[in-house]
């Protein structure tokens, strides 16, 4: 018999947790399944089911804006999520060796775009590069993303970093290798897990935004989530459940995979 | 005569961490010759500066004064791949991701070698190592003494001409430790490279080390063979580290050292002055208070028996401060057994007792 018994400390064998938790799985999956049911609707009605059919699908598939419009968010992550790795890695690397006062003061300031509404970043951004000459389009697009996705990126690659041995470079300089080698033999495998969780989350991000991109895409450069609203304003069909239904696909699949990742390297 | 250069010369050392009054002394002035092929310990309590004077040696770290001579080289502002040392670190510091052969021999890739040599050189490093068939696993599949193991042929491989270790012992269970000691002393008879080990363990010290620095407050308290440091401690300080010597405060008087309660004991030093005597545990006798002669301690009462199976030691009351005495085993055949409360006296052995200045 243990001294301390956890399991009557542990929040799951209080009273009501099972609902409670049901509850809250449900109110947050609910939606995104009658999302995806109504994808496969027979008939044009979005809140009536008659019958299931691919035809939704279909149409996407055939939609020549909507295949433009994704192609837009796919490049448009993988730039900028891409970047923003870059970036974030050689952040943390910087910041895990500063003194502990400037680290947090370091980390505040690059963490303070997750605090401000997004709103107000969109219209910022849009002020600066209308004011900077810099106008709407795939450019613009690209700076702002990657600017939104550094903080993202940068978490994971900061957690794995920090729980890095710091002797291991010293060992890795001990052993006569130059610090570029140092990095490229030694710190850039170990971080390799770390960089890959960054990056997929970042694209995620990329991918899922909305309102920045509405603020900033011009003709041609709009993106999948601001396609999908403009269709909505065309009147509703199956089909925006359909494309939406792939869009939760793939962050699910990206999701999965990072998920994967960390855990093989726990 | 080669052997006889000086593997590491260290001048006027000194590293200050901080600034102002918030500056810390890390290391103060340190002077230091460590001979060619020799086991040489830098031995003291944690923060004592130990850790940091090898990586001063090793380059991780750089000196705000003095100067570092490695085999008549001044290495001063050069980083560790500029150096010829070597590190066993204090966790080991594998790298993860690599095998066994792959760590072992990783130096000698960054320094461009031939690939068979590397091969030759590994094999030769794992078997000096005793890990002959574990050339393709991974550090988390190794234990902890193989892991140490690893460490010391990546060290190793290299040929350095100095080696470092930083209580590379620290992190093995008792058992394993006591082994590693004979063949971390062998490994350094063998290869004939000088070792400098840091501990603040004094058995590991005294076990394995040609000469011992003793440590604290970032300077050299004593240098010497450990037969020195252990019989003539120079100090309060090294003779209470090393071995718990019994320090007892003491006034030089016209007839000896005069120690309130204990009597007094032949000592010489300038009349009055306040000095410590101290005397090791090991080399005292207990005797029934009624034995006492002139120049024995007491009396004294027995406090606490303490059986430690190959010893048998007593803490004894009545003096300023508690005193310890220590019998070996054998020492108790014939010799009549205290138990708490029974009054005795302590006999020293002819030069057992050392005067210290307070």
């Amino acid at each position: 018999m243990a001294l301390f018994d956890a399991r009557a400390k542990d929040i799951r064998n209080l009273p009501g947790f099972g609902l409670t938790a049901t509850l809250a799985v449900a109110f947050l999956y609910a939606p995104i399944v009658f999302l995806v049911l109504y994808s496969f609707n027979a008939g044009r009605s979005i809140s009536r089911l008659d019958g299931l059919s691919w035809r939704w699908y279909q149409a996407v598939f055939a939609n020549e804006e909507i295949a433009g419009a994704a192609l837009n968010s796919v490049l448009l992550a993988v730039i900028a999520a891409s970047v923003a790795t870059v970036m974030a890695t050689a952040a943390a690397l910087a910041m895990v060796r500063m003194k502990v006062r400037r680290r947090a003061a370091a980390y505040a300031v690059l963490n303070f775009p997750l605090m401000v509404p997004e709103i107000v970043t969109a219209i910022a951004s849009l002020i600066f590069f209308s004011s900077v000459g810099l106008g709407l389009g795939f450019g613009s697009l690209v700076i702002a993303h990657t600017t939104f996705c550094i903080p993202f990126a940068y978490l994971p690659i900061t957690a794995r970093l920090t729980s890095m041995d710091p002797a291991l470079e010293s060992a890795a300089a001990d052993l006569y290798a130059r610090p570029w080698t140092q990095f490229r033999l030694i710190t850039l495998p170990l971080l390799a897990p770390g960089l890959m969780s960054g990056w997929l989350l970042a694209f995620i991000v990329s991918l899922d935004d909305f309102i920045i991109s509405s603020m900033l895409s011009g003709p041609g450069s709009t993106t999948l989530p601001v396609h999908i609203y403009s269709m909505l304003r065309l009147g509703i069909t199956p089909e925006v459940n359909a494309v939406s239904s792939l869009m939760v696909l793939a962050s699910a699949l990206v999701v999965i995979t990072s998920g994967l990742i960390a855990r093989k390297h726990s | 005569m080669q052997d006889q250069e000086d593997a590491c010369r260290l001048t006027g050392l000194g590293r200050t961490y901080g600034k102002g009054v918030s500056a810390h002394r890390a290391l103060d002035s340190i002077d230091l010759t460590i001979r060619a092929n020799e086991f040489f310990t830098l031995l003291g309590p944690s923060g004592c500066g130990k850790t940091t004077l090898l990586r001063l040696i090793g380059g991780f770290d750089q000196p705000t004064a003095g100067e570092i001579a490695i085999f008549g080289r001044n290495v001063a502002g050069l980083p560790p791949e500029d150096r010829p040392v070597n590190t066993v670190f204090q966790n080991y510091a594998l790298f993860p991701h690599l095998t066994v052969a792959e760590n072992v021999g990783f130096a000698l890739r960054m320094l461009g070698r031939p690939k068979a040599e590397i091969a030759a050189t590994v094999a030769r490093m794992v078997a000096l190592v005793g890990l002959e068939g574990m050339e393709h696993r991974r550090p988390d599949q190794l234990s902890g003494g193989q892991k140490q193991r690893v460490a010391l042929a990546r060290a190793l491989a290299p040929g350095p001409k100095i080696l470092l270790l930083d209580e590379p012992l620290s992190a093995l269970d008792a058992k394993l430790r006591q082994r590693m000691r004979s063949e971390l002393k062998a490994l350094q008879r063998e290869t004939g490279i000088t070792f400098v080990f840091v501990t603040h363990d004094q058995d590991e010290a005294l076990a394995m080390s040609d000469r011992i620095a003793v440590m604290q407050g970032g300077r050299v308290q004593q240098l010497g063979k450990p037969e020195e440091i252990y019989e003539a401690p120079a100090n309060r300080f090294v003779a209470d580290f090393i071995g718990g010597a019994n320090l007892i405060p003491a006034r030089i008087g016209a007839r000896g050292a005069e120690a309130e309660g204990l009597g007094v004991v032949p000592a010489s030093g300038d009349l009055g002055a306040e000095v410590t005597l101290a005397i090791r545990p090991e080399r005292l006798a207990i005797l029934p208070a009624g034995q006492q002669q002139p120049g024995d301690l007491g009396p004294l009462r027995v406090a606490e028996r303490i059986y430690m199976g190959n010893e048998l030691s007593f803490r004894l009351e009545g003096a300023l401060v508690p005193l310890h005495v220590t019998l070996p085993r054998g020492g108790l055949r014939g010799a009549q057994d205290f138990t708490p409360g029974d009054a005795v006296c302590l006999r020293a052995e002819p030069g057992a007792i050392r005067v210290l200045s307070s």
